[in-house]
């Protein structure tokens, strides 16, 4: 990765520092979230918490008639890893009944701890780009909160919290 | 002050030299330490009394009848006399031991807040509480039918005096309970008007001095306070040892916080009886080992003065916000007059957790959060702030490190 302005022959850059956790595609979606804001029409919502770090994120869910996940939006205040795993999970989990979604949570959060997914699909490898919060443990709550929401919206809850 | 310790005027290259870890490197690079307000780091003083008080003259307190546990009991009761005379306390048995801050004004809140408040009556606050300070007055609200009332602060971060003293003018509060230094803006207190104000209007007032005793010289008897609390950590001592300082009326009125061993006066299965002040509020045993490590601590601090401690912050902190202000984007919260070594601010384009990640890679320790001051934040319109802070082994040179470190940062999420 080559920023402007951090890089120069020879010395180890900032970005060389921290490309790992903070990759281009995760810098993007934290700068301009796809689907970012409150949807006009939703079936379902929670909010998540982290308390220790005071990061908040509100999911809501559009279903399909057939069960599915239509669309997922989401409202956050949060650092740049929260809001790139929200606007990444809204992306991958379209289309996806309830049950492959907590299933996919399930090799999300695996990834997120370990940085390590043996049965990631094509479309797992979208979240790939966080995989590099597993070497940050405080960070770690910062890419599952979103999903945390997500699950308790799944669930009928109305909140969720990643402590 | 302690015949130990003797003044060597300020010199932060042999003061440094006295703090084994900020000789540790971070990722390769070399520690800047700039989190001191949430914990400070511990002289070899501490360090050492810690040990030889465990490899020489260990025992438990106040209890045994052989040797060891003489010594170690006048050890551990040399400390309240340090503490008293830190304070410049009335009587050295003004000084209550417990665990941090916390729970010298969870203390208050039991057994001054239960056994001498009555419903109806008030606690006053402000709006820059630690949660320590805030938590406490809600748990004796909903458990004993007090009021609970806050006092605003202004956009600079100061005490909106104004609104303080409408909040007192009924007379129904019975207590203030407030910081003397602001753990997110660095803000002090005009405490000695805080308090003439409280007493006119019939109130006590407790001072949360977590941050300021480290920093600047307390004097209770000058200020007026009825109740001062702070903790060891801050101050360059061990965790696990806190102090609260009351009027000594008030800590013979007082009912007992918790109830076991060394608190007693007797024993029987139909009644007991208690010790006198302050053991009566000193159950179980104590911390004795984190006690006498914090009277190295405040030998310490006083071997070098509070005159020059403040001094020194005071410089390093017109530097720090001087160079902060060249950041482009960079904000600094609170712009109050008087101030110590504690800056929060943000950065736009960039969330306080992600500076704090950037800057931990770069060797740079800063705090990133809500900083224990939940309602402060929403009051501010802020989810949270990174947060440097200084401590009497931080340098010029580090304000210079953590400044260009942020312009990274800046350059990186640009």
């Amino acid at each position: 990765m080559n920023r402007p302005g951090v890089s120069g022959p020879g010395t180890t850059t900032l970005a060389d520092d921290v490309g790992d956790l903070y990759q281009q595609v995760i810098l993007e979606h934290g700068r301009n979230p796809r689907h970012a804001g409150r949807l006009t029409a939703f079936d379902a919502s929670a909010k998540g918490d982290n308390p220790m770090c005071g990061d908040r994120v509100e999911v809501f869910v559009k279903y399909a008639a057939d069960g599915t996940v239509a669309r997922t939006g989401f409202e956050a205040r949060g650092c740049a890893i929260s809001i790139a795993s929200a606007d990444l999970m809204a992306e991958v989990v379209a289309g996806r009944a309830p049950a492959d979604t907590r299933a996919m949570f399930e090799t999300f959060r695996h990834m997120a701890q370990t940085g390590d997914c043996p049965d990631c699909d094509a479309t797992m490898e979208k979240l790939r780009p966080l995989a590099g919060v597993h070497d940050y443990p405080s960070r770690v709550k910062c890419a599952t909160l979103p999903w945390h929401a997500l699950m308790a919206a799944l669930d009928g809850k109305g909140s969720a919290t990643s402590e | 002050m302690n015949d130990a310790f003797p003044a060597v005027g300020f010199d932060v290259a042999r003061i440094r030299a006295d703090f084994p870890i900020l000789a540790q490197t971070v990722r390769g690079k070399p520690l800047v330490f700039l989190d001191s307000a949430a914990s400070a780091q511990k002289p070899r003083a501490v360090i050492d009394a810690m040990v030889n008080c465990m490899e020489t003259q260990y025992a438990n307190v106040h209890r045994g009848l052989h040797w060891m546990s003489e010594r170690t009991t006048d050890a551990y009761e040399a400390t309240r006399d340090a503490v008293a005379a830190l304070l410049h306390a009335n009587d050295r048995t003004e000084i209550v031991f417990t665990r941090n801050s916390t729970e010298a004004i969870n203390l208050v809140a039991h057994s001054y807040g239960r056994g001498i408040m009555k419903a109806g009556q008030a606690v006053l606050i402000s709006e820059m509480e630690h949660h320590a300070n805030i938590v406490p007055w809600q748990m004796l609200r909903d458990a004993h039918g007090t009021e609970l009332r806050v006092a605003a602060v202004t956009e600079s971060g100061e005490l909106d005096m104004e609104d303080y003293a409408a909040k007192l003018a009924d007379g129904r509060v019975a207590l203030v309970a407030i910081t003397h230094m602001s753990n997110v803006f660095g803000t002090y207190t005009p405490i000695e008007r805080i308090i003439r104000l409280a007493h006119e209007n019939g109130a006590k007032v407790l001072v949360d001095g977590s941050q300021a005793v480290v920093h600047r010289r307390v004097d209770v008897q000058a200020l007026g306070a009825d109740f001062y609390v702070f903790t060891g950590h801050k101050l360059y001592g061990p965790t696990g040892i806190g102090v609260l300082w009351a009027r000594h009326e008030l800590l013979e009125a007082m009912p007992p916080f918790m109830g076991g061993g060394d608190m007693i006066g007797s024993v029987s299965f139909e009644r007991s009886t208690w010790a006198h002040v302050p053991h009566k509020f000193e159950a179980g045993t104590p911390a004795i080992i984190e006690a006498i490590g914090l009277k190295a601590a405040i030998g310490y601090v006083e071997a070098i003065g509070y005159e020059a401690i403040a001094a020194h912050e005071a410089a390093l902190t017109d530097h720090a916000l001087a160079r902060l202000a060249t950041i482009e984007g960079l904000r600094v919260i609170g712009r109050a007059q008087d101030r110590g070594g504690v800056v929060s601010f943000t950065m736009q384009g960039a969330h306080a957790h992600d500076i704090a990640t950037l800057l931990d890679r770069q060797g740079v320790a800063v705090r990133a959060g809500h900083h224990c001051a939940e309602p402060l934040m929403r009051r501010l319109g802020l989810d949270s702030t990174a947060r440097a802070s200084f401590g009497i082994y931080t340098t010029h040179e580090e304000i210079d490190v953590l400044a260009a470190s942020l312009e990274r940062v800046r350059e990186f999420f640009v």
